[in-house]
C-alpha cells in the first residue's frame, strides 16, 4: 500500500470522507440493513403496530430452522430450484456461444456500414422492458387473437392455449432471453474482437492460415479473458433469475405452467404479494443470498487456480 | 492505412460467404424488430377487425381510434408520464452524484479510510439481503411504500458503476495533479467539481444513460411498493393493464360510469398504443446514445 504511512488525520481526509458519506448512508440503508434483515429467516417475524422494523426483529421469537423445514417440505422447492439453475445454465451457454458467433460473423462482413446497422438493430431489444416484451409475446401467442393461433386456424388446425401449456415454455423463455440479450452480449465481444492486434492476423495469413484457423487460433484465445469474466459474473448470479423474463412473459408465473416457469424469484414475489407468512419466503431468499455468495467465491477461486490473471476478486 | 486496406482485402471471406452471412444477419435483425412493427400495426388496426380476425400484419381496416382514445384519456397518461419523467430525472441526477462522489473518494490512494469505504462498496457485490428483507426494510423501516422515493432510491447506486468511476478518476487524475491543486489552495471539493467532473463527462454520460434507461424501463419497484394509482409510472400502468384492463375504468379521476366506459373503449388497440408510446422515446434516442452504451459496456468488461 502507501509508501509513507502518515498517521495524522489530515484536512483532505475529512473532505474525502464528506464526499463518501452520502453514498455510504445509501449503502447502509439499502444494502447492509437488508443483510441484517436476513436474520428474519430464523425468526417468527411478527409486525407489532407502531413499532419500528428493528424493534420487531429483536422482539420476534427465534425459531431456528423451522422456516427452512417448511420450505423443504413444500414440493415447490425442488421445482423452483431446478428451474432457476437449469435455465441459467442454458442461458449462459447458449447466450455466450450465440453472441460470440455473431460477433465473429459481423466482424467479417465486407461492409462496415452494414455491420453497424445490424449491431444497432440487434441491440434494440435490450432497451425494451419485460413488460413491453410481454406485450410483444402476447401479440403472437394470445389464445384468441394471437398471430400464431390465427395461422393455425387458417391452416385448419385447432388453436393452442400457449399460456396453459407447460411443455412449450422452456423454448419460449430461452428464445426470448436470447432475443433480448444477444445484441448486448455481442457488443461486448465485438469490442474485444476489434481491439485484437491486427498484426497477429497478418502474420497468420503469411503463414498460410485460413479464416477458420484464424478464428480458432487467434480470435477465440484473445477473447478468453472476457469470456471468463462474463462467465464468473453470470455464474455468480446463478441463483438469481431475470425476474421480468419469467414473471412478465408467463403473465404471473402461476397456474398450469408453474412447473415450467417458476423460479426462486417469481416464487418469492408471488408469496410476498399473497398472504403467505413472510418467514418461509425469507428462508428462500436467505438460501438464495448465501448460495449466491458461495458460488461467486468458488467460481472465482477456480478461475484463479486455472488462470490467475482472469480472476476478478 | 492503404497497406492495411489491401491486407484486409486479401484476408477476407469469400463473396458467397459474405452474402450468406448478410442474409442470416438480416433475418436475425428482422426478428429483433418485427415485434415492434407488429404492435404498431395492431395499435392502428380498427377494433372491429381485431375482434373479427385477431392480430394480423395486414388488418382489414385501419383506424386511429386507439390513439384518439388515449388522447381523451390523456389525463391518466400524462400523469404516468409525469411520474416516469420525474423519477427518471431525479433518480439519474442523484445516482450520478452519489456514484461519482464515492468514486472520486475511493480513487485517492492517500485517503485514510480508503480501504474501509472500499469494503462498503465491495461487500454488496457478492452478498445481498434479497427481495424479502429489502422489502421489509423499505416498507417497515423507511416507510417508502406509496411514495415516489420507493421508485427512485433503491435503484440509484450500483457498486459496478462506482468501480467504473473510481478507475476513471484514478487513471485520469494522477496524484500529482491533486497535489499541485492543493498547493494552489484547492480542497477536494473544488478538485472534484472543477477538475474531476468536467474531465469525466463521457464516463458520467455513460452512467447517466444506464440509469436513465433503467428508470424509464422500471416496473418492478412499482409492482412491489406502489398501490396508489396516482404514482403509477408508464411501465407500471402498462403492467397493470396487461393483467387487468379494467384498472383504467376504475380510476376515480374519470367521472363516467364503468359500463359506459367499457363499451367505448378500444381495448386491444389502446393497450398496444400505450406500449408504442413507451417505446417511441427509446427507439428514437438510443441510436444516438448507443456509442456511450458501448463504451460503458467495454469499460465494465475490461475493468470489472
Amino acid at each position: 500500500m502507501g509508501k509513507k504511512k502518515r498517521n495524522r488525520w489530515r484536512k483532505s481526509d475529512t473532505q474525502l470522507t464528506v464526499l463518501a458519506i452520502p453514498t455510504t448512508v445509501w449503502y447502509i440503508l439499502f444494502s447492509f440493513l437488508p443483510m441484517f434483515g436476513l436474520i428474519i429467516a430464523f425468526k417468527d417475524y411478527k409486525v407489532t403496530g407502531g413499532r419500528s422494523f428493528i424493534y420487531n426483529v429483536f422482539h420476534s421469537e427465534w425459531i431456528g430452522f423451522k422456516n427452512f423445514d417448511f420450505l423443504i417440505k413444500s414440493n415447490d422447492l425442488f421445482i423452483i430450484l431446478r428451474n432457476t439453475i437449469t435455465y441459467n445454465m442454458v442461458f449462459i451457454i447458449l447466450g455466450t456461444v450465440l453472441a460470440i458467433a455473431l460477433a465473429i460473423i459481423i466482424n467479417m462482413l465486407y461492409s462496415k456500414r452494414k455491420s453497424k446497422v445490424y449491431q444497432t438493430l440487434m441491440f434494440f431489444p435490450y432497451f425494451m422492458s419485460w413488460v413491453v416484451a410481454a406485450y410483444f409475446l402476447d401479440a403472437f401467442l394470445n389464445t384468441d387473437k394471437g398471430l400464431i393461433n390465427n395461422m393455425l386456424k387458417d391452416g385448419g388446425q385447432t388453436a393452442v392455449q400457449w399460456y396453459m401449456n407447460p411443455s412449450v415454455w422452456p423454448f419460449i423463455l430461452v428464445f426470448m432471453y436470447l432475443w433480448k440479450s444477444t445484441g448486448y452480449n455481442m457488443v461486448i465481444y465485438l469490442s474485444s474482437i476489434t481491439s485484437i492486434d491486427q498484426t497477429l492476423y497478418e502474420a497468420a495469413v503469411i503463414d498460410g492460415a485460413n479464416k477458420k484457423q484464424q478464428v480458432r487460433y487467434i480470435t477465440l484465445p484473445s477473447l478468453k479473458n472476457v469470456i471468463i469474466m462474463m462467465f464468473i459474473l453470470n455464474v455468480g448470479k446463478i441463483f438469481y433469475t431475470d425476474f421480468g423474463l419469467f414473471y412478465q412473459l408467463s403473465q404471473g408465473a402461476k397456474g398450469s405452467i408453474f412447473s415450467a416457469v417458476a423460479t426462486i424469484d417469481t416464487y418469492v414475489f408471488n408469496a410476498l404479494k399473497s398472504s403467505t407468512p413472510i418467514g418461509m419466503t425469507s428462508a428462500a431468499t436467505f438460501f438464495q443470498s448465501v448460495a449466491c455468495c458461495i458460488t461467486i467465491i468458488v467460481a472465482n477461486a477456480i478461475v484463479k487456480k486455472v488462470d490467475s490473471d482472469s480472476a476478478i476478486i | 492505412m492503404k497497406e492495411k486496406d489491401s491486407f484486409s482485402r486479401l484476408n477476407r471471406i469469400l463473396p458467397s460467404t459474405n452474402v450468406v452471412f448478410n442474409i442470416m444477419l438480416i433475418m436475425i435483425t428482422i426478428a429483433c424488430i418485427i415485434p415492434v412493427i407488429f404492435i404498431f400495426i395492431i395499435s392502428i388496426s380498427s377494433e372491429a377487425s381485431l375482434r373479427m380476425n385477431g392480430y394480423q400484419f395486414w388488418p382489414e381496416s385501419f383506424s386511429l381510434e386507439a390513439y384518439r382514445f388515449l388522447m381523451r384519456e390523456a389525463k391518466i397518461i400524462i400523469k404516468s408520464l409525469g411520474v416516469t419523467i420525474l423519477v427518471t430525472a431525479v433518480g439519474t441526477l442523484l445516482g450520478v452524484i452519489l456514484t461519482s462522489a464515492m468514486g472520486y473518494a475511493l480513487s485517492r490512494r492517500e485517503f485514510k479510510l480508503n480501504s474501509f469505504f472500499t469494503m462498503i462498496v465491495f461487500i454488496p457485490m457478492i452478498f445481498n439481503g434479497g427481495m424479502i428483507s429489502s422489502y421489509v426494510v423499505n416498507t417497515q423501516f423507511m416507510h417508502l411504500n406509496n411514495t415516489v422515493w420507493a421508485l427512485i432510491l433503491p435503484l440509484c447506486v450500483s457498486s459496478f458503476n462506482i468501480v467504473i468511476c473510481k478507475t476513471f478518476f484514478k487513471t485520469n487524475i494522477p496524484d500529482s495533479v491533486v497535489e499541485s491543486a492543493q498547493i494552489d489552495g484547492a480542497d477536494h471539493f473544488t478538485i472534484f467539481g472543477r477538475i474531476g467532473m468536467p474531465l469525466a463527462k463521457p464516463m458520467i454520460a455513460t452512467i447517466a444513460l444506464f440509469l436513465t434507461f433503467g428508470y424509464w424501463n422500471d416496473w418492478f419497484q412499482s409492482s412491489l411498493y406502489i398501490t396508489d394509482t396516482q404514482l403509477f409510472s408508464l411501465q407500471a400502468l402498462l403492467d397493470r393493464i396487461q393483467r387487468n384492463m379494467e384498472m383504467m375504468t376504475k380510476n376515480p379521476a374519470l367521472g363516467i360510469t364503468m359500463q359506459e366506459y367499457m363499451k367505448n373503449m378500444p381495448k386491444e388497440g389502446a393497450r398496444m398504443a400505450m406500449a408504442i408510446i413507451i417505446i417511441i422515446p427509446i427507439a428514437c434516442s438510443y441510436p444516438f446514445f448507443q456509442r456511450y452504451f458501448i463504451s460503458g459496456l467495454t469499460v465494465g468488461a475490461v475493468k470489472g
